[in-house]
């Protein structure tokens, strides 16, 4: 059967009966016409981070895990507000170890007769900036790894990506032990050493997120776009890629501040951590394991405040994902 | 119709109509509240008929056609109204009443090829499944059965394979076999060919055609393409914004359009449009579906040189292959044309000829394996990185996809502003007053600057996009499939803002596109490419008229409604 017979016989075959079919019209006014691709001028500009905003303002999760963190955030930074006590092992009465709670000393004392309450409240400061330092040094060479790789392709990525297996193949706790055991390292334990330590462990993760981003975007008609506008290789990556990307890789960095503060714990727990002088959730714990049979609670408080401050990373992270979904993005 | 009824009408009136949908409402509950997709529509199948319901996207055809089959949406629902199938209201039947009407009474095309068969399965086996379920007899000779009348050469052995071994129309003739498995009254099919090339396309649509002929399967066709459905179906029913506007048999509907949406639609399908420039062209006379300016149009007869000479451009691409061995793609070969100053050509071919490649590398995103492209006398592959720069203001892409080529991030002002702070012209406020003409030049109110791209439609985003390539005041501009993915009444509205401002400005275009019947509107010059090769070039009138290529010709047999005897005016009451 040729095309144009299939045609003509569908207008007019006489093989069927003829059936009559009503010509229906719509009365205009209830199906009124409207302006063709109009603007929708109704509703205030929304940028994607201001949608983003508008629908995290309204989740229980969020809104629970930002104050968490607001709390936390306001003790690390100000922790005398919040305790009165100076809870220095010089201020410790050896009198009151491993006694109840009493008044002004809500949580009870540790076995070297300190206040838990204050040692909680003051060793928040550690533990948060070791997460937030850790995660800003894995955010930026991480991302730069990432970025690099993703964008530029080639040799460049087969390289990095196997720099970037090997580093991930290798278990951060045994490799933090290995390397803090090193003579530089172990006389001068501090903040810094081990916020270096948990970089060179951690980078990998976000360097992967941000390489499968940019090269998600990479290809977009926008940034072919910008190039032929003539918008340089590098300024395009800086301009257009790498905003587009941010996404994924916010979300994994909030979820990953939450384990850089567990790392923190896990090491100085097992003495390759922060020195013994510095306070934190961590050193509690270790120091507090001694007593736990006798007396678990100076080791049950860090542990909760340690819980609480991860999980509301970890709920942020969560909230931010479902915010920022590329997928729930067009409308 | 006349008042009297003669035999054949009087018992076609007690005759029992296969489908019928009365005052259809449905609702969609989403987070803003309830929100109605469909009101009060009402169609009619008779067993045997093909009827097509035509709409824009978002116009509820098809939700209408889902609810039909009771395969709506989980936050879908019918609100009222009624859906008929052979007598039975099935609105609101039990999901075990649909699975017994699925397959053996209402059978489904879906629209994309390339997802809708499941990637894990043979071909074979996903027919089976359908046989089976329906209680038919499924062995190999039944599944080949099935394959072969679906127009599958060679189907006993096809059915061992998995989809990705099909190309795109083979899948869908693979869809439409397990569709018309079980032999259904009606066949729903919802844009069965969108996703395919024209010639694909044109033999889907003769094989179902045979096929429903041939079982009297009743065909409920859902497409965006008003020539097509008229050349498809006897009965049209038109829906815009969730509602029937008009319906009616086919041919009459096309020619004496009633309500102003059809009326709108009739003047904008290009399908339609480009059948009547044909017509007018036969008779000798004038047409307002030309958008290209004619030959002693607005360009000065000075400026008419050649702006862009391709010489025998090549490109290779190295295929992988496993293990440092690579085999060579020739993607564009040996193609040579010109492209006069203030003319529009345009460069057509289906999937895979090459097109895109070839617009890639004018644009200089690309470097040609072999071959020269000359821009204003220069070979553009040997701008050093200044003279590069200095040739980006001077050509420009617009983009097939309107949700693709907009930076999200950017509001549109940033996006329009960005090549003037690129090229270091003016200042903030100069930048600024620029930005303010170009959105009135491509009619978007100013208060557009301060949104993002996805407050926008997709016919506005593609405006924004033409601001932006207009920003420099570029002398050509490379549109690939820059329409494509716009419904027709925006596509009509983009295509005629391009027109006037090539005879405002004195632009160039080189149009890419897989669409002859947008060609006819828009193209003074045609370069037909088949696998990398050009075939035909030509003024458009001259290849649309006598097509020297046997390629050329099926291209235009193609274009839906090619058969459709119509007027060349169209009467806008």
């Amino acid at each position: 059967m040729t095309p144009d017979n299939t045609t003509t016989a569908r207008h007019a075959d006489s093989r069927r009966p003829a059936r009559r079919t009503e010509h229906f019209v719509a009365d205009v006014s209830e199906t009124p016409l409207q302006v063709t691709d109009r603007v929708k001028d109704e509703a205030a500009p929304l940028s994607l981070w201001g949608e983003a905003w508008k629908n995290l303002r309204k989740q229980p999760l969020f809104i629970i895990s930002a104050l968490l963190i607001l709390v936390v955030v306001a003790v690390s930074l100000f922790p005398g507000l919040f305790s009165p006590i100076d809870p220095t092992s010089e201020a410790c009465q050896l009198a009151n170890s491993d006694a109840g709670p009493a008044a002004g000393h809500p949580l009870g004392f540790t076995q070297q007769g300190c206040d838990v309450y204050a040692r909680v409240i003051f060793g928040t400061r550690s533990s948060v900036t070791v997460g937030l330092l850790t995660t800003i040094g894995v955010l930026l060479i991480g991302g730069i790894m990432g970025a690099v790789a993703g964008y530029y392709g080639g040799w460049i990525d087969s390289v990095l990506a196997r720099i970037n297996d090997i580093f991930f193949a290798l278990p951060l706790i045994l490799g933090a032990i290995v390397l803090m055991q090193l003579p530089m390292f172990r006389t001068n334990k501090t903040v810094w050493t081990l916020v270096l330590i948990l970089i060179v462990f951690g980078w990998p993760q976000i360097a992967r997120i941000t390489r499968g981003a940019v090269i998600e975007v990479r290809n977009a008609d926008f940034v072919t776009a910008a190039r032929s506008l003539g918008v340089s290789k590098f300024g395009a990556l800086m301009r257009h890629v790498l905003p587009n990307s941010l996404a994924p890789i916010i979300v994994v960095a909030t979820i990953s501040l939450g384990t850089f503060i567990v790392a923190e714990s896990t090491l100085s727990f097992l003495g390759i951590g922060l020195p013994p002088s510095v306070m934190s959730w961590g050193n509690d714990i270790q120091a507090a394991q001694a007593s736990l049979r006798s007396n678990p609670m100076p080791l049950l408080y860090p542990a909760i405040a340690l819980s609480i401050t991860v999980l509301s990373f970890i709920m942020l992270g969560d909230a931010l994902r479902d915010a920022l979904d590329p997928k729930a993005r067009k409308r | 119709m006349s008042a009297s009824v003669d035999f054949q009408e009087a018992e076609y009136a007690t005759e029992r109509p296969l489908l019928e949908i009365r005052n259809l409402a449905i609702g969609f509950t989403t987070s803003n509240g309830e929100v109605n997709a469909v009101r009060n529509a009402h169609l009619t199948v008779m067993p045997g008929e093909t009827v097509a319901i035509v709409g824009e996207s978002g116009s509820g055809k098809s939700t209408t056609a889902l609810a039909a089959i009771g395969l709506l949406p989980g936050n879908g629902r019918v609100a009222a109204g009624q859906i008929l199938f052979d007598g039975e209201d099935i609105s609101n039947a039990s999901e075990k009443r649909m699975i017994e009407l699925r397959g053996n009474s209402i059978g489904m095309v879906p629209q994309d090829p390339m997802s809708n068969l499941n990637p894990v399965w043979k071909i074979g086996d996903q027919v089976r499944e359908t046989l089976k379920a329906n209680g038919l007899p499924s062995g190999p000779d039944d599944v080949a059965k099935v394959l072969s009348q679906a127009g599958l050469p060679d189907a006993g052995s096809r059915a061992k394979q998995y989809p990705h071994e099909f190309s795109g129309g083979m899948r869908q003739r693979a869809l439409i076999a397990i569709g018309l498995a079980c032999q259904p009254r009606l066949l729903i099919a919802d844009e069965p060919t969108s996703a395919l090339d024209v010639t694909v396309q044109r033999q889907i649509l003769d094989h179902l055609d045979k096929m429903t002929t041939e079982l009297g399967t009743a065909v409920l066709l859902i497409t965006h393409d008003l020539g097509l459905a008229a050349e498809r179906a006897d009965q049209v029913v038109v829906m815009y914004r969730g509602q029937v506007v008009e319906s009616g048999p086919s041919l009459e509907l096309l020619q004496n359009p009633q309500h102003p949406y059809t009326q709108r639609l009739v003047a904008s399908a290009p399908s339609l449009a480009s059948r009547r420039i044909q017509a007018a062209k036969e008779l000798g006379v004038e047409t307002d579906d030309m958008l290209a300016p004619s030959e002693t149009g607005v360009v000065e007869p000075s400026k008419t040189d050649e702006v862009l000479q391709i010489q025998n451009l090549r490109k290779v691409f190295k295929l992988r292959s496993g293990l440092g061995k690579s085999t060579d793609f020739t993607a564009v070969d040996d193609v040579s044309f010109s492209v006069k100053r203030g003319t529009t050509t345009a460069i057509v071919g289906e999937s895979g000829s090459g097109k895109s490649t070839v617009a890639q590398m004018v644009l200089n995103l690309l470097a040609p394996t072999s071959g020269k492209i000359i821009f204003d006398g220069v070979d553009t592959s040997t701008l050093n990185s200044k003279d590069l720069f200095a040739f980006r203001r001077r050509v420009q892409p617009i983009f097939q996809d309107p949700y693709g080529s907009l930076d999200p991030m950017y509001n549109i002002f940033r996006t329009i502003e960005e090549p003037l702070r690129t090229h270091k012209i003016g200042d903030k406020a100069s930048r600024e007053k620029k930005v303010r003409e170009l959105l009135d030049q491509v009619a978007l109110p100013q208060s557009t600057m301060q949104r993002y791209p996805n407050e926008l439609s997709g016919g506005q985003r593609q405006r924004v996009a033409i601001a932006r390539a207009l920003a420099l005041d570029p002398e050509v501009i490379i549109c690939d499939e820059a329409v494509s993915a716009l419904d027709v009444l925006v596509q009509a509205q983009v295509l005629n803002l391009l027109a006037e401002l090539q005879s405002r400005l004195v632009l160039t275009y080189l149009f890419i596109t897989h669409d002859l019947a947008v060609v006819r509107q828009i193209a003074d010059h045609v370069c037909v490419m088949e696998k990398g090769k050009l075939v035909e070039t030509g003024s458009t009138d001259d290849v649309f008229e006598s097509p020297q290529q046997d390629y050329t010709r099926a291209l235009l047999n193609a274009i839906p409604g090619a058969g459709l005897m119509l007027p060349p005016e169209v009467e806008v009451a």
